[in-house]
Formats: C-alpha cells, structure tokens, sequence
C-alpha cells in the first residue's frame, strides 16, 4: 500500500522540522496514541489503539527516524504489533520545502500490515491508512499553527480522539513556552 | 414405479432428523471431565527466521498450564506425507520435515509457532498475547515460476530448491507426443489458472484429547474423514503410539470437501500435550483460523495444447503445469497433480498420445492438497476449454466435436494412453440426454430473446469423466501411496434380528446411514429400520480408509455387501438347520427363508435367535453367533461420466454473469439412492459455480492471505443458483464391483467449471466480443468487463 500527498503550512520551515522531531507533537498527533517516548535519536517507543474494521488492538511499537537532512527531509520507519490482531509497519519519506505561504510538506508513504488485520481488513486497509496519514498531517497542521480562527474542525474521526479537549489546542511552540 | 425401500429408492435420509433439530455431536460438542484449551500463536508473517520465542512471561499467567514450541516435541517425528511422487528422472520429490511446532522458520501465514495450553480458553488466549516471540522476516516466495528461479528464496533451507517435483506422464510418449503436435493439421492452445480455494465445511476443525495416565491410553475426537488414517500415521509416524493405545473418534463432521482428509499438526499437538500436562487438551479452530490453517486446494497454472488432424480428430495433447504444494507436503498433496490429474487426461476422448508435465512448487502459503473432485476437475477443466477453444476456431459445432472424438459405447473397456482402463461408459448417451434436456436446437431463440432485453446469453457444454471409488492397493502403491485403499465393514446381526454395521467408510454429509441401510435391507429382505451404520470409531470398527475419492459406496459399500453375503451364507447353513434342509435348496427372500420346491420356510428373525440361542444348532459344524467382516479392495477405479450444460447471461453493461440454467446427465452406473446421489450432484455444481464464478483464495504480495474471512471470500449462496436439472438415467453399470456403482460425490465439482466458463465465453462470442478467448476463474463482473473492454 503506498500513498502520497502533501500540504501546505502556514509556519517557517525550522519550526515544522522541529515539529516533527517532537515526541509530544508526535503524540498528539498519530490518531490513536496514548503514549510516546523517546527522542529523535533514539528513536520513539509508542502505544497506538487503533480500530481497522473489525479488529480493534493496542499496537506496542518503534518509530525510527533516518536519513535526515535537516531541515529539508527525512524517513520516519515504524513497527506496531498489535499480538493477536497482528502487525502494521511502514516508512514516510518526509520532505520540507519552503514556499510563500509557509512550508509545503510533502510525503510518501509505505505500510504494510500482516496477521488477522490483513485477513479481515485488506478490503478496507488503504482507505484506512489514507485517513490515519489524513488525520495525522491535518493534526499535525493544527499542531503547528495553532487553531485558525474558525472552529477548526477535526477530521472525520470519531473513535481515535484525544483526551484533550480540542478547542484549547495552541500550537506546540506557544504551548512550549507558556507552560 | 419408484421404491419404497432398498436399492433403487429415494429413501429419507435418517441423519437429518438429528441434523435438522440440532441434536446431532460434533467433536466441539464433546467436553471431557477435565478439560484444558489450547490457543495456536500463528505466524503473521509468510516467511520468517525465528530468533527467540519467550514464553516465561506467559508461563507465569494465570490458569496457563502450560506454553509449548517445537522444544516440547523434539522426541516427536514430523507430519507425514502419504504419498511419494517420482520424478522424471526417477528420483523421489524433495520431501520436507513438518513439524508440528515451527523449528527456526515460519514458513506461511498461519504456520503455528507456539501453543498455550490453559484451565479456559480465555486465559489461554490472554496468555498467547503475552509470549514474545522475536521473527526476522524474510523475502516471501510466492509466484509459482519465481519461485524456480537460480536466486529465488527457498521455502526450506535443507532442500536444493524449491521443486518438489518435475513429474513426466508418460515419459515415453513425449517424443511422439512433440511429433504429432508438430505435424498437426490444427493446434489449439490455452493457458489458464485454476485458482486456489478454501474448502469452507461448515463445521471448523476440532481436536480433543484424552490422555489415560491409568491405562496409558490416547482417546482422539477429531474432525477427520478418515480416522483410521490418522490413528495410522500420528500414532506409527509422529508421536509413536502402537494403534492398541490410541483410539481415533471422528463423530458427526459438518462436511470436509478433502479438508478433513489430512493428518493435521493440531490433532498431534492436542494427542501429546494431553499426556504431557496430564490432562483432556480441547483445540477448536476460529473460522479466521481454517483460513490460513486448513489445507487449501487447486492452484494449478497450465498451458495445454491440443493437436487436431484435418478431419477435426484429436491426435495428441500436451499439458505443462505448474501445481503449488504451499510452504509444506500436506498428506496427500503430491497425488492430486500426478496420479488423480495425468491418467485424466484423455477425457472421455480417444486421444491416441498424451503427454502431461507437472511442476510441484513449494511457496510460502498454506499447504495445498485435495479439494472435492483433487486433481480430475484441474484435467477437465483443461481440456473442456481446450476443446471449445478448438470448435470456435475451428468453426464447428462444440458438441459434434467432443461426439466425433468420444470414446464409443462398443469400445469399452478402453485402454487410454493414460494408463487406466475404463470399464463402462456411454458419452453418446449422456451427451444426447443433456443436449434433449436443455432444447439445445432452441438455443437460438432464447438468445434472440436475451438480445432483445440487452443481455448476451451463453451456452456451454463439458464433458466429463472421472476416476474414483479410489483405489486398487496394489496399483496405487506402485504409484507411491503409502497406503492401501481396500475398505471394510463388520455386520453384526443381533439376536432378534437387528443389524449393526461398522463401516470403515465415514459420512460427513453423505447421508451413508441411510443410503448403506438400503443396500443390507435390499439383500436379505428386511425392513431398513432394522438396520443402523455406525462409523468414525476406530474402536469399533474394523481399520478402514475413510471417505474421499466418492469412494463411498463403491469400496465401502462393496466391502458391506461381501460381509453381508457371508451373514447371508452363514444364516442359510443354519435355517438349512433348522428345516432339516439341505442348504443349497435354502433361499432368501423377503426376509424369509425356504426351502426351495416346499411351503417350509423359517422367518429371519428366527434364524438369528437360532444363531445366539444355539439350542438346536449345528455346533459341530458352525459357531455361534451371526457376524461378520469383510474387506474389499477394488480391482479398478470406477469411471462416472457426464455431460453438463451451463446457460448464462451476461450484462454487458456491467460484466455480471447469470446462471440460468445448469443440466446435469451424469452416469453413475446403479443408484442405491436417487434422492442422494441428486442431492450430492446439487452440492457439487455449486462448489463448481461457486469456483468458477465467485470463490478465489488471493495473497499479496507480501504472503498475507487478504481473502480469509467471508468479507473478501465470496461463498455461493442459493440465490447465486439456478434450479439444477438432474438426470442419472443414462446407466452403464461397473462391471467390477458387486453394487455396479460408480460414486457420484465429486462430480458435480469436477463437471461444472468447464461448462460455466464456456458459456461465459460463448455468450461475450455471440455478443460479438470476439477477441475474448478465455477469462480465468472466477469470472467476476470486473474480469469480464475488463475482458470485453480490452
């Protein structure tokens, strides 16, 4: 399964490298994560629940980052296992660009997954990993700049959401520096 | 006038009422005092190196008794492979170790890895999730012809490569073979996929084990075809148990279709693990499970030529196959693409040269063996479609093609240059009923009709034949089964008259308490109601080959009617007794024997009360007692035939095909059953439909099995059906068993692709889609849409 898509974000382009290497943004923003640990060197620990489908699991896994070029692009490679539901893995060629508007984020991205979710979900795995890639950068978005004026409405996810109420959303950096 | 009991009537089937009203016992149904469950940790991926597996974690939970891997079965053989192919070179096919447990590799999505064992089935499941198990995954070895390549990844390490086999048949005729394909007047080429299936029984495997520390036996309940089988090979080949400690139960089995043929890892890990943790171990397969774990069955890539001279008669034909066995030899998967696919290959068609080459590959997916009608539907299918492919081109008509080529009725026996002899046939009369049955002369109109709605309708005619009733001992074990193929059977007559017969045949659907009931009735002339099959408890019942190849009645019920003969024999001596008669003027009829010439008669009743109260009794000639066993091993296969005719509909707007109509005349030879024997030929044309329509079995390119639950696996259901129109008048007896049968299970299966796909093409040629010339199975809307807009 491979897709790739990009969008625009209104911040310079440091900050959205610097995003990206966040283990808090990354939490809030992979759908589904309650937890994320570790550092852009040492790679990420996190915990993922995830419903595809069927089959619902909590996926224990890696997030490791390479080929970093800082602050054009990288690849972000991950690993969940979900035990009796199965694995999901995969890799994003993240590229950054500077453009007037701000920074044009541009992906590709790889996954597989194996085991029942492969079974149960092949039918509906790449419409599921469009939204989980849709959602993640539609956050991450959010998360960089900050809420936009308008109510800024979440995208179609009803069953991964934060904890977090998500009007109070700032964008990391400010949130960084006023807490 | 139809009957009302015995040979020849349509008699209830009595399993039903206990099917019908849920009283029937399953394996799952079968709790033992005691009982512990087993959950399978399964690979998740296709290929895979094992670097650690740590089971301390799980071991520590609650309730876990205890968690296996291959350690635990290191005193254990491998799962055996019942058959040994030879290749053309003379040398045996590459024959890997089995194990019941991955050692070191996993070999397919599915392959168990570990087991926890625990007091209920949830903790055993909990538990599995707690077991870590480190796989560094491994390229995948998939396609069938990538998979022969110098560089490709092997399946098993210890092997030269990924070839199992290359299998020559007839050898010495591939030179005249090349010959008369070079100097034909016409040659008609095809290339096809038979596509992989899963068998789908209703009822998912089972397994419960019952470990007698007391006595040091095993008691097996399983969800077999065959349980003698199993007690044979897991008892002498995997687990060492002599047959005196182990006892194999299959009860009632919710259909096996081939898939509950085969000697599988799980009924050796539950029969071990009981013993090791001293306790009745219960494993019960998820339907995601069967999936991935129960043996799956076609898979055959083929290219077939067919040489024709100018007068339209076949004069050669050469196939090239390559037939996938999956990551391991499943028991009887080397035989379905050699012996039950190359002796089919002269149809029902005097073909004087045949040529077949078979390439069994190993690749990283579930294990492949039989599947209703192993390996004669993959050689009709072939050759049905070759031989329409050749009427088109040809531009004459596809039933007067396959008439001018058939065998004919005075030719029989028939020595095909296959190496089997047909004994019966009569293709002329079969074709002519199917063509009468289906107006085949009115064909146009009705297409006219369709035309006019905006429809393409299709007709499509296959021939078939098929070899079963499997299998003579001695024939087969030179074709390297490591098994005979004889059956058995026990009648016990009781005191007052009542018969039980053990049958080493076993019913999984079949409906043989009945249908057998009816023959033993037929024979001494007594009520059916006084006859009950008992089946599938090695126990019980003498050692018998189980149910597969519809060998049914034509070996097990042949092996019934020699045991009843000696009842038969045995009870006259005794009324010759007891009407102070000389015993060759004692005859049966009716339930009565006489005295020929006299009004003396004794009732059988009384002759068996005689035989167990031997009060006036010739003791010094004959023992007590009125039972007897007999085992009969057939002299030959037997040879159904028939001629199907399949009519269809296309949408061209949308690719969707229709079936509206499917005729079946089949020659069984006798029919001890009409109701069953159409009954079996309905299930069978819908596996047949449903394979050449709807059923495909796909994995990624990764090894995962993206088809594995009934979201992507299509099952045909009764609304995808049209009404069957069934004919078994078209009759020529086997001359060499006693009943004059022929089995009538598989050959709805085996019949019914070919005539799907024919008329599917038939209608897309009449449509005026000329340039298709074949769509592979299963022809879905988006394959013939895809085909019409190429």
């Amino acid at each position: 399964m491979k897709l790739s898509d990009s969008r625009v974000i209104a911040a310079p382009r440091d900050e959205v490298w610097a995003a990206l290497l966040s283990a808090d943004v990354l939490k809030e923003c992979v759908p589904g994560c309650q937890e994320m640990t570790g550092s852009p060197e040492e790679g990420f620990e996190a915990v993922v629940v995830q419903k595809v489908g069927p089959v619902k699991a909590t996926f224990k896994g890696q997030v490791t980052l390479s080929e970093m070029v800082e602050p054009e692009r990288l690849h972000l490679s991950g690993e969940g296992k979900g035990g009796a539901a199965g694995f999901a893995k995969g890799g994003a060629d993240v590229s950054l660009e500077e453009v007037p508007e701000g920074t044009k984020l541009s992906y590709d991205v790889e996954a597989k997954v194996g085991g029942k979710l492969a079974q149960l979900g092949s039918r509906i795995i790449d419409g599921f990993a469009k939204k989980m890639a849709d959602q993640f950068f539609e956050r991450f978005q959010t998360a960089v700049e900050g809420p936009g004026d308008e109510d800024s409405a979440e995208a179609d996810t009803a069953e991964a959401e934060d904890a977090e109420g998500e009007g109070k959303k700032k964008g990391w950096l400010k949130r960084a520096f006023s807490s | 006038m139809p009957k009302d009991g015995g040979i020849g009537a349509s008699s209830k089937r009595r399993e039903d009422v206990r099917f019908l009203t849920g009283a029937g016992n399953y394996t799952d149904d079968i709790n033992v005092n005691g009982q512990t469950y087993a959950w399978f940790i399964r690979s998740d991926v296709a290929h895979g190196k094992i670097n650690s597996i740590d089971t301390s974690a799980a071991q520590a939970m609650d309730g876990v008794l205890k968690v296996f891997t291959a350690a635990d079965f290191e005193s254990a053989g491998g799962i055996p492979c019942g058959w040994q192919v030879t290749d053309r070179h003379g040398q045996p096919m590459q024959e890997p170790k089995h194990p019941i447990l991955a050692e070191g590799k996993v070999r397919h999505v599915g392959d168990p890895i570990a087991c926890v064992v625990a007091e209920t089935l949830e903790q055993a499941r909990d538990a599995a999730e707690a077991v870590e198990i480190d796989i560094e995954e491994l390229e995948p070895v998939l396609d069938m012809k990538a998979a022969l390549a110098e560089d490709a990844p092997k399946v098993h390490d210890e092997l030269t490569s990924n070839l199992c086999y290359d299998w020559g048949f007839v050898e010495e005729n591939k030179e005249a073979v090349d010959e008369a394909i070079k100097n034909a007047a016409h040659v008609v080429t095809l290339e096809l996929t038979n596509n992989r299936l899963v068998a789908n029984p209703m009822e998912p495997r089972v397994a419960v084990a019952d470990y007698s520390r007391a006595r040091d036996e095993y008691t097996l309940y399983t969800t077999s075809q065959n349980p003698h089988v199993i007690r044979l090979l897991m008892g002498a080949f995997v687990l060492s148990i002599p047959e005196h400690k182990l006892r194999v139960v299959a009860p009632d089995v919710g259909g096996g279709f081939g898939s509950k043929i085969y000697h599988y890892a799980e009924e050796a890990f539950v029969t071990h693990a009981s013993k090791v943790v001293n306790r009745p171990v219960k494993w019960t397969s998820t339907r995601s499970e069967a999936f991935i774990s129960d043996a799956h069955g076609r898979d055959h890539k083929t290219k077939i030529e067919l040489a024709l001279d100018e007068n339209h008669m076949f004069t050669a034909v050469r196939t090239d196959t390559y037939a996938n066995m999956g990551a391991y030899l499943s028991t009887f998967a080397p035989s379905i693409p050699t012996w039950l696919h190359g002796t089919l290959m002269a149809g029902n068609y005097k073909t004087p040269v045949i040529y077949v080459n078979v390439k069994a590959v190993f690749t990283n997916t579930t294990p492949v063996d039989a599947y209703r009608g192993a390996g004669r539907p993959e050689a009709t299918y072939q050759l049905e479609r070759v031989i329409d492919k050749a009427a088109r081109e040809l531009g004459v008509d596809p039933a007067e093609l396959r008439r001018k080529n058939f065998i004919k009725p005075e030719e029989f026996p028939y020595d095909t240059p296959v190496a089997v002899t047909y004994d019966t046939g009569n293709y002329h009369a079969t074709l002519d009923k199917a063509l009468e049955m289906t107006d085949y002369a009115g064909f146009e109109k009705r297409a006219e009709e369709s035309k006019a709605r905006g429809k393409l309708r299709g007709y499509g005619l296959a021939h078939f034949i098929e070899a079963c009733g499997i299998a003579p001992s001695n024939l087969v074990g030179q074709l390297g089964a490591r098994a005979g193929l004889y059956e058995s059977a026990t009648v016990r007559v009781n005191a007052t008259g009542g018969i039980t017969v053990m049958t080493g045949s076993h019913s999984h659907g079949q409906g043989h308490e009945t249908s057998f009931a009816q023959v033993v009735a037929d024979m001494i002339g007594i009520d059916e109601g006084m006859i009950e099959i008992e089946h599938g408890d090695t126990a019980n019942t003498p050692m018998g080959m189980g149910t597969y190849g519809s060998r049914s009645i034509a070996v097990g019920g042949s092996a019934m009617v020699r045991a009843t003969e000696k009842i038969i024999n045995k009870a006259k001596k005794i009324a010759a007794h007891l009407m102070e008669a000389s015993e060759s003027d004692i005859e049966l009829k009716d339930g009565q024997f006489s005295v020929a010439g006299t009004d003396k008669s004794v009732a059988w009743g009384d002759v068996t009360l005689a035989a167990y109260v031997p009060h006036n009794y010739p003791l010094e000639e004959i023992e007590p007692g009125l039972e007897e066993t007999a085992f009969y091993d057939p002299s030959n296969f037997t040879y159904p035939s028939g001629a199907y005719v399949c009519e269809v509909e296309v949408d061209p707007e949308t690719g969707k095909v229709e079936v509206l109509g499917f005729t079946a005349a089949d020659d069984f030879g006798n029919v001890v059953n009409p109701m069953i024997v159409e009954g079996q030929v309905h299930g069978g044309v819908a596996q047949g439909i449903g394979q050449a329509l709807m059923e495909n079995c796909a994995y990624d390119e990764n090894g995962q099995l993206i088809s594995a639950s009934y979201m992507d696996y299509t099952m045909p259901r009764a609304d995808d059906m049209p009404m069957f129109d069934v004919d078994h008048s078209c009759q020529t007896p086997c001359t060499h068993n006693p009943l004059g049968v022929k089995g009538c299970g598989e050959a709805g299966a085996i019949g019914s692709p070919p005539a799907v796909v024919n008329a599917v093409i038939d209608a897309l040629h009449r449509g005026g889609y000329t340039n298709v010339e074949h769509i592979d199975m299963p022809v879905t809307p988006a394959r013939v849409w895809a085909a019409m807009n190429s």
